[in-house]
Parts: structure tokens; C-alpha cells; sequence
């Protein structure tokens, strides 16, 4: 289904490119040996790079190196042996160099691509470019009226900055995109994906068009830092341009921030006012020159990545495409689910996972990996309800409570007392009772309302206060009814 | 190319120099004397020639990833004209 | 008390070595004669406190024969290397009050031999200049000039270390050099000016001019101090990203170089207009040494000498445009408040740069700017490798080149300041071996006919200090004084 916004007049298309910040999980940061901890009291993390001394030199991480190679590789994209280092030059309290080491016209990874899925259709979205570049430091602006104050903690940290082609179009497809290129970044552990920390944020370039035009004018939305904010900035920001087409106006090519709070973009004048950055290679790093031994080695280390998962899921486990995907999304998950899987029912085991697991996830707002769950712990208790130990309704109402014990299942539900009766002799009991109890509906059902059967099977699994096996009952009730 | 009083200021302007009258009347002419000068490389043929970027032709010494703590905060803002609880203060910014 | 006025280096470290003198007596001579001479303004920072407790740590390891190379050698430390807890101002109001809290790789090594710091000395602001008449801290004299009862400039941009040096305010002194900053003062002052290769000493904690072509070096009374001098201060550094990893040799071996069978290029195109006929004399002088010592004298070209300046003058500036972008009143140095920030900024570095400082910003930032990067700074690019490609041609058929290192001899302060181009044209002659990063040297050769000292300038091939100093050491021998 195409996104389309209907003006006063016209149907229009929005064309959107991103250009996602993901900043490297390194130790150490591109240039200096400063720490990237997060969190830190101001100014504690800056070597001489980091806030622009006088004599400071740049040496480059070889870490963030592979990380950008890893990370161009699982973009499909092709590795450039030699790439070099640029100074964008600008004036900003946070960019104590008065420049800023990036990538302009040789970047270390070139065109590639990746593969979202809407609605159950794969559409490719085309990558441009990854280059390395000098985060900048932070400058906050609500602590003193008159005054802005500069940390510097943040400079210098590695980032890289994917750009994809503007083949997106639609809100809903630009969070797709992210999705997954967040994904693909955790899958080989280049960065961490933490949007609220700022470690990754996207810059949304928005145009409007109608069908069959060509490309218009577009603004550029700048950090942008969670899914949501990305698709509520699109929206907004296309609608405002419609209406600014519509009123005879021109789009004027700027940048513009999004306000969470108002759900608006407006335009940073600070930022607006020259664009001419002066790029020239930085004379201090010599062309950065990427080894074909290097690359080999990178690609033996590239673990196996959401796409590839997803389809051997698929095939090995019979799982839908859209169980796949949801549990591949995370690389915690999916190894979560193999382990799990394992001599066990991939559907059971699929339904436990994205269902109770994830909510008691949501609960508890932690991720698979460091959140103490173990695919014993779950698998165990499935293994109760296969061996019809205990019913899948029971289960399900004592899980939360389950996860917080430090039992295994076993223990934990003879504790309960939750073991399910299955003794037939005992089951006939509790039937007979009911059906003694109720006379006059044993006779309607037997002249044909037999609605009533569920009425039966709820009352013998409350007398044994749910402790009954369904089947069994189920099997033993239709047996006593006709005789 | 020649350079006028709009070019010099909009210079100015990109490389942050406070400039007065007097001084922008002077670079006028510095400038265009010496861009006029620099202007003799057009003649010089350099079709098909690679642009040296550095005469160091030895390849890139890459880093190892550790993380060191060589400064405190004191340090790093020692020399600063104002600061304030660990931070370096500057008039505020407007976005 | 002994007059070390005349001594060399290697002189001085004999005498330690045999106990006539101690480091002690060195060092407070020379802040004896530092501050007799004031006038000449060689010194922007003077350490003195440090230098004694320096030399007292050098008599005692000279003492216990734990002397290292340069052991209780006074010097003077160019005010551009960042030395940890002293003032560095690279000659700028806009660093009046900057004290580093590092130290430069190149000082380091030197303290590491057991050189002694006198003090900072004065230079044309950020090295933009070659008469140090552009430092905040004023003007260095030239002391030659009393021979001809004129006030002359040092040369630029390390004036303050060659008139140092050549007063006898200190035994040697570190330089920097982008287009000529330590060959041509050294030429102007009667001393030996050695620029090493490219990437020989690091450039961390060098305060940044033009980084593509800044180099360290040393300003000194002879060859051999150069080479110990020399020796001192190179070093791989894994903290500057252009540092050579080149194997390091012995650079006394130059004693062992034989100049005879060598051949010494002479490049037509350094027969500029202007060169003076003094010059021009002592270069056919020197031609005549090498030949008398067995060296083949043979004629090269250089085709594209002529566009070395121009393409100096916007690579540098270009460099500089960003390398001096950190100077914006907010980490460090000067300041000029404002309530706005960009007002901030532009009465800073408005107020804050000299006025050859700014024309160089000016014309860096502008070359770099959208629409003129091709013209200039890519074209610049361009004739730079045409420029190296002419040394590496040339490098085939010869083994060094001769050449005088100015074209004119140290001048009147006040002379050379209508029209800036006249100023750098003081490089043309050795602003095109810095294109090249290749390693150079100025020696005294002769003396004008106001007595005034003339240099030649010898240019090697890549890390081939070692015939530099060879052929250096051929011209101090047959020089006649």
C-alpha cells in the first residue's frame, strides 16, 4: 500500500532518505585514547584531541576501523581499499577542533543495500555510503539563562554514518528501515543500537512530490533519536510542505529539528547560516588503506545476519515468515529460541516466546540477553505442559510468578500443588457430581442444546480448582454423556 | 577572479574574524594581490596529474582499542577564560 | 669566569666530560648574558629557576658518569613546542596566558638527552613570517647588525632561536620550518639550519602551522652540533599519525661520508632574478669546494621551481585556515567576552591574530571556500606533485643539490612590510624542498661585502640527513673562516 497525503488539491508521495549516526561500541575513541563511557561527570573523559590543545595529534582506533568494514559488509556493500580523512570545518562551541575528521569524497565503505519487509513484501532500500567521522560534544542550553555549557566527554567519539538511497517512502517504512539496520548493527556488535543514550540517531532528509514528478525540495530533519519521534517528524514534516506547495509557496531547503513535545519541526536558524563546511583532506592521516587480508578476516568473523537467520528458520522450523522475523529481530532471541527449540515443538515453543516471554519482557523493560531468563527455565515448563503435567492454562496464570522463583518447573508447581489430575477414576468422580448436581441441563443437552458441554467442562475444572487434564475431561465427559 | 568588499566580508564572516573598514580596505588589495599572484599555477599543465595529498607515503599506524585517562578535569580546564561545575561556559547558544 | 660565548655543542660536552666546567657555571652564563641582552629580544618566556635545577641534575649524573648525549647542554626551545607547566604562545597575543599541561615529543626527547631549557624563544606568530616582525612579543634583532650599526631582522620564522644562538645566549636551539623558518634565519644569522625529512621528528605537541610541511629541527653553530642536536630529537611517535617508522641512523656517521665520486646537482632554475651577486659568488664558490673534494658537478633542472611559491601560499595558508580554527576564546587563551556567541568568536580571533596571521586565514579560508577549491587548493595539489616529481627526477641523476638558501641577506627591520609578497618571496628558494618533504640544510658559506653571512643551502633525498650534514661539513672546511 502506498502513503499517500491528500492535500487540499492533490495526492501527494513523500521521498525520504536517511542518514543514520550509529556510534562504534569501542573502547577507546576514533582518534583519542579517551574512554566513551557514558555517564561520566563532565570534562573527565577528553584527551588533547578531544578538546582541540594546541600540538594535539589524531592516531586512529583500529577497532572502529573493522567495526566500519563489519559493519559495510553486512550492508552488502563494497569495501574501498583506500578511503580518507577530511576536515569539515565549522564554528560550534562543541566542536573544539573548529573542524570536524570525517569522510567526504572518499569514504571507507561505497554502495550496498538491505532488504525491509512491509506487509510481507521485501523491498530493497539502496545504502549510498558509510563513513567514519568525530562525534561532537554536547552543549546544554537549560542550565543558566545566559550561558550554554560544553561537555566535551562526547567528542571524538567514533561514529558511523550510514546514508541510504531516498528509496524509502513511507513513515512506516523509514521505521522498518531502521529496524533492521539496527538490528544488523547489534547482530555483529559494531554498535550498541541505544537510541535514548544517542548512540544511534538518524538525520531524515523529507521530500514531497506528486506521482510522476520529479524529486522536490527537500529539509533535512536532524537527530532524530527513537523510531517513533522518526515516523511522527515524517509525517509532520510532509503534511507541512504539502501545505506550503499547495499555498503557492516554495520549499526552502534547510535543516530543521523535530520537538517531541509539540509533535512539530522547525527550522534551527543557528545551524542555517553558511553551509560552507570547506572540506580538504586532514594532513594529519595519512589515506587510510584497508588490506584484502583484512577484509578476508573480517568475513570469517561475520556472524550469521537477520536475513540469513530468518530464512534457515523458516526452512529448518517451519516457522512463518512473521514468527521468524519477530524472533530474529533480536540476536538475544534467536539464539534464545535455538537453544530452546531444541527436542522441543517449534510452534509451542515459537508461541511461548513471543507471546508470554515477551510480555513478561515488557514487564520487566530488559532485553533477552540480561534479563536472568534461561531457555531452561522456559523449556522445562513447557515440558510439563507436552507431558500434560500440567495445563497450558495453568501455566500461563502462574508464569509471572515462575519467572520470579528461583525453581525449576517441577519443583515449582509440586510447591504450588499445581500437578494436573489425570487419574480417569478420579476425573468420573467430579463428572458425576456435576451432572448429579445438574439434572435438568443433563436433560436439555440431551434434547439437543449442546452448548451446554462447555458449561459442563467449566464446572468439573472448578471443583478441581483447574487442576483437571482439559483432554481428559473433555474425552471421559463426552463418554459419560452418552451412555 | 577578483575579490571585492562583500567577498572579503563574507571571508571574514566563515573564518570568524572581526574585521574593521580600515582592515577590509587593505585585505581588499593584499588579497587580490596576492591571489593574483598564486593565479600563475592556472598556466601550469596539470592534466592528468594526481593531487599530493602528503608526502608521507608510509601507511597509516593504527591504534590499539584501550582506553586511558591521561587529564582530569582540572587540567583540561585550567586554561579556560570561564567555567562552571566541570563545564567550559560559553554565552548561550541558540538553536 | 669562562667566556662560553664562542663554544659549540660538542665542544661544551667535552669540557663536562673532562671536568674544566661544570653545567652549573653553562647555565648561569648563559642567564647572565640572556638578560644582558634583552634588547634583542630573543626570549618571549625565560625558565631559569628550571634551567639551574635542570643543570644541578645533569652535574650530578655527570658526576655519578651517567651522562646521556646532550647532558647539561643549555638550549633554547622555540616558543611553538608545548612544554608541560611553561607558557607557549607561538608568538600570539591569543596565547599570551596558555600553559600546556604536555610536552612536546620533540622538548621531551631533548630534556631525555639531558638538554637544559633556558626559556621560550620569540617567533613570527604561529611561524607566519620571515623577518620575526609579526610576534605580539615584538620584533627580534638580528646581533649581526652592529657590524653594520643597523637594526636587521633574524630571518623568520625562528628568529628568536638563530639570534640566540648567534649572540651566545645559548649553545643551540630547536626550530620549526613549513617554507624555510629555520634554513633562512639561520642564513641570516651565520648559523647551520638543518630541516630533517618529513616525518623524522614528530609533530605532536608542535603547535600546528601547515601540517603537511611543518618539521622540527635544529639551529646551531656547526654541523656536528646539528647532528647531536639532531640526534636528540627524532624519534618514531606513535602519537603523530605522520611520524616515520624509518630505521634511525647514527647521524655522526655524516664524518664518515666521503664526498669524492658524489654528484651535486645544480638547478638552473634557483638563477632567480634578484638573487643577489654576493650570493651568487659564494654559490660559484661552493660549487668550486666540491668540485676540489672529487664531487661530479653537474647542471639540473627543475622545471616547476617558479610555481613552488604560489602553491606554498595556498597549501599552507589552506592548512592554517583549520589548524588555527581551535583558537576561538573558548578551552584556552584569549578571550574578548561578548554576550552573543558569534560576536564572541570574531573579536576574539578578530583581536586576538595579528594582522599577517589573519591575511593568511583570510586567504586560506578562501581558497578552500566552495567555487575556488578547484582553482586553487586542488590545482595546488597538483603542482605540489609536479614540484616533488622535479627532486625525485633530478634524485636519479644526482646525490644532492646545491643552492644558495635566500636570495638576499638579512635586511633593516621595517624593510620588506608594504607589500606581503615581497616578504615571501625570502622563500622562494627554500619553500620548494619543503613541498617535498625533503631533508635540508643552510651552512655559512661566506659574507657579503658588509660582512654580513651568506648560507648554501644543501638538499637530500628522503631520510638522507646523513649527506646533508656530509656535504655540510665539506663547505665548513673549505669555507675559510
Amino acid at each position: 500500500m502506498t502513503y499517500v497525503i491528500e492535500g487540499k488539491k492533490d495526492s501527494w508521495q513523500v521521498v525520504l532518505g536517511l542518514e543514520v549516526h550509529a556510534q562504534i561500541s569501542s573502547k577507546s575513541k576514533l582518534f583519542s585514547v579517551a574512554s566513551t563511557n557514558w555517564g561520566s561527570d563532565p570534562n573527565t573523559q577528553v584527551e588533547l584531541v578531544d578538546c582541540g590543545m594546541p600540538g594535539a595529534l589524531p592516531v586512529i582506533n583500529e577497532y572502529c576501523v573493522d567495526q566500519a568494514v563489519l559493519t559495510g559488509l553486512s550492508l552488502n556493500a563494497e569495501i574501498k581499499k583506500m578511503s580518507i580523512f577530511d576536515r569539515k570545518n565549522y564554528f560550534y562551541p562543541d566542536l573544539p577542533q573548529g573542524y570536524q575528521i570525517s569522510q567526504f569524497e572518499h569514504p571507507i565503505v561505497g554502495k550496498g543495500h538491505i532488504n525491509i519487509e512491509i506487509e510481507g513484501k521485501v523491498k530493497k532500500i539502496g545504502i549510498t555510503r558509510l563513513h567514519l567521522e568525530q562525534d561532537a560534544g554536547k552543549s546544554l542550553h537549560d542550565q543558566d539563562i545566559k550561558n550554554s555549557y560544553i561537555d566535551l566527554n562526547r567528542s571524538g567519539c567514533a561514529l558511523m554514518e550510514i546514508v541510504s538511497e531516498p528509496d524509502l517512502s513511507s513513515p512506516i517504512e523509514a521505521a522498518e528501515y531502521v529496524k533492521k539496520l539496527r538490528s544488523i548493527l547489534r547482530y555483529i556488535g559494531s554498535c550498541d543500537g541505544n537510541m535514548e543514550k544517542g548512540n544511534l540517531r538518524a538525520d531524515v532528509n523529507v521530500s514531497v512530490k506528486r506521482e510522476g514528478e520529479k524529486l522536490g525540495t527537500r529539509c533535512e530533519i536532524k537527530n532524530v533519536n527513537s523510531i517513533k519521534f522518526i515516523q511522527q517528524a515524517i509525517e509532520f514534516e510532509a503534511k507541512r510542505q504539502v501545505n506550503i506547495i499547495e499555498n503557492g509557496e516554495k520549499i526552502i531547503q534547510e535543516t530543521r529539528l523535530f520537538d517531541p513535545n509539540k509533535c512539530e519541526t522547525r527550522s534551527m536558524r543557528s545551524k542555517e547560516e553558511s553551509h560552507d563546511y570547506r572540506y580538504f583532506p586532514d594532513p594529519d592521516l595519512p589515506p587510510l588503506i584497508i588490506s584484502d587480508e583484512k577484509v578476508n578476516l573480517l568475513k570469517e568473523k561475520l556472524p550469521e545476519l537477520p536475513d540469513e537467520k530468518k530464512n534457515r528458520f523458516m526452512r529448518e522450523f517451519n516457522l512463518s515468515s512473521y514468527d521468524a522475523e519477530v524472533i530474529v529481530n533480536d540476536q538475544g532471541t534467536a539464539h534464545f529460541f535455538e537453544k530452546l527449540v531444541k527436542g522441543r515443538d517449534p510452534k509451542v515453543v515459537t508461541n511461548w516466546i513471543t507471546g508470554e516471554v515477551f510480555s513478561h519482557l515488557k514487564k520487566i523493560n530488559k532485553d533477552i540477553k540480561n534479563s536472568g531468563i534461561t531457555p531452561e527455565k522456559i523449556g522445562s515448563l513447557i515440558d510439563l505442559i507436552v507431558d500434560e503435567k500440567i495445563s497450558n492454562r495453568q501455566a500461563k496464570e502462574v508464569f509471572e510468578e515462575y519467572m520470579k522463583s528461583m525453581d525449576d518447573a517441577t519443583t515449582f508447581i509440586e510447591k504450588k500443588g499445581l500437578v494436573q489430575l489425570s487419574d480417569q477414576s478420579e476425573i468420573y468422580k467430579i463428572i458425576d457430581k456435576v451432572l448429579s448436581d445438574n439434572p435438568k441441563m443433563v436433560d436439555d443437552y440431551k434434547n439437543g442444546k449442546d452448548k451446554l458441554f462447555g458449561f459442563f467442562i467449566g464446572q468439573v475444572m472448578k471443583i478441581s480448582k483447574g487442576k483437571a487434564n482439559p483432554k481428559l475431561v473433555n474425552e471421559l465427559l463426552v463418554k459419560r454423556l452418552k451412555e | 577572479m577578483s575579490i571585492d568588499n562583500s567577498t572579503v566580508k563574507k571571508v571574514a564572516k566563515l573564518a570568524r574574524i572581526e574585521i574593521n573598514e580600515e582592515e577590509e580596505t587593505t585585505l581588499i588589495t593584499e588579497l587580490n594581490n596576492i591571489l593574483g599572484w598564486v593565479d600563475e599555477l592556472q598556466q601550469v599543465n596539470t592534466d592528468s596529474v594526481e593531487p599530493m595529498l602528503s608526502v608521507f607515503n608510509e601507511s597509516m599506524q593504527m591504534r590499539e582499542d584501550q582506553a586511558e585517562s591521561n587529564f582530569d578535569n582540572s587540567q583540561i580546564l585550567d586554561n579556560s577564560p570561564e567555567s562552571n561545575a566541570g563545564f567550559f561556559v560559553v554565552p548561550k547558544v541558540v538553536e | 669566569m669562562n667566556d662560553f660565548e664562542n663554544l659549540s655543542i660538542s665542544s661544551a660536552i667535552e669540557g663536562l666530560a673532562n671536568k674544566n666546567f661544570t653545567s652549573l657555571e653553562l647555565t648561569e652564563f648563559f642567564i647572565k648574558k640572556i638578560e644582558k641582552h634583552n634588547d634583542l629580544n630573543c626570549f618571549i618566556t625565560s625558565t631559569f629557576d628550571k634551567a639551574i635545577e635542570m643543570a644541578k641534575i645533569s652535574d650530578q649524573k655527570i658526576k655519578e658518569n651517567e651522562t646521556r648525549p646532550l647532558e647539561g647542554i643549555p638550549i633554547g626551545m622555540k616558543d611553538l613546542f608545548c612544554t608541560n607547566g611553561v607558557r607557549t604562545t607561538a608568538g600570539s597575543k591569543i596565547l599570551e596566558n596558555f600553559v600546556p599541561f604536555y610536552e612536546s615529543t620533540v622538548s621531551n626527547n631533548l630534556w631525555n638527552s639531558g638538554a637544559i631549557m633556558l626559556g621560550k624563544t620569540n617567533m613570527d606568530e604561529f611561524a607566519m613570517g620571515s623577518a620575526n616582525t609579526t610576534s605580539f612579543f615584538g620584533n627580534v634583532k638580528n646581533p649581526l647588525g652592529s657590524k653594520v650599526n643597523k637594526e636587521l631582522v633574524p630571518g623568520g620564522s625562528s628568529g628568536g632561536s638563530a639570534s640566540a644562538v648567534s649572540s651566545g645566549l645559548c649553545l643551540g636551539s630547536t626550530g620549526s620550518d613549513t617554507g624555510g623558518s629555520i634554513r633562512q634565519p639561520a642564513s641570516f644569522c651565520g648559523l647551520v639550519g638543518l630541516k630533517p625529512t618529513y616525518g623524522r621528528c614528530s609533530r605532536f605537541g608542535m603547535i600546528a602551522f601547515a601540517s603537511s610541511l611543518d618539521q622540527a629541527g635544529p639551529i646551531t653553530k656547526t654541523v656536528e652540533d646539528s647532528a647531536l642536536m639532531l640526534q636528540a630529537m627524532v624519534s618514531f611517535d606513535k602519537r603523530d599519525s605522520t611520524s616515520s617508522r624509518q630505521s634511525i641512523p647514527d647521524f655522526s656517521d655524516y664524518k664518515k661520508l666521503s664526498i669524492k665520486g658524489k654528484r651535486i646537482g645544480i638547478p638552473k632554475e634557483y638563477m632567480i632574478d634578484g638573487l643577489n651577486s654576493d650570493i651568487k659568488k659564494i654559490w660559484d664558490s661552493g660549487i668550486s669546494w666540491f668540485k676540489s673534494e672529487g664531487a661530479e658537478i653537474l647542471e639540473i633542472s627543475l622545471p616547476h621551481t617558479k610555481s613552488a611559491l604560489p602553491t606554498y601560499y595556498i597549501i599552507a595558508p589552506a592548512e592554517a585556515s583549520a589548524n588555527l580554527a581551535r583558537y576561538d576564546g573558548i578551552r584556552y587563551g584569549f578571550r574578548h567576552n561578548a554576550d552573543d556567541l558569534n560576536d564572541l568568536y570574531e573579536k576574539t580571533r578578530g583581536l586576538g591574530f595579528g594582522k599577517e596571521v589573519k591575511r593568511r586565514l583570510m586567504i586560506g579560508t578562501y581558497v578552500l571556500s566552495a567555487g575556488y577549491y578547484d582553482a586553487y587548493y586542488l590545482k595546488a595539489l597538483k603542482v605540489r606533485k609536479l614540484i616533488s616529481q622535479d627532486f625525485e627526477d633530478s634524485f636519479k641523476k644526482c646525490d644532492l643539490i646545491l643552492t644558495p638558501t635566500t636570495p638576499n641577506v638579512a635586511f633593516p627591520i621595517g624593510e620588506k612590510q608594504t607589500n606581503p609578497i615581497e616578504m615571501y618571496l625570502n622563500d622562494v628558494l627554500t619553500v620548494p624542498a619543503s613541498l617535498a618533504g625533503l631533508p635540508a640544510i643552510s651552512v655559512p658559506s661566506g659574507f657579503n661585502s658588509e660582512k654580513l653571512p651568506i648560507g648554501l643551502q644543501l638538499i637530500g633525498k628522503p631520510f638522507d640527513e646523513i649527506s646533508v650534514l656530509g656535504a655540510g661539513a665539506v663547505i665548513e672546511e673549505l669555507r675559510g673562516f
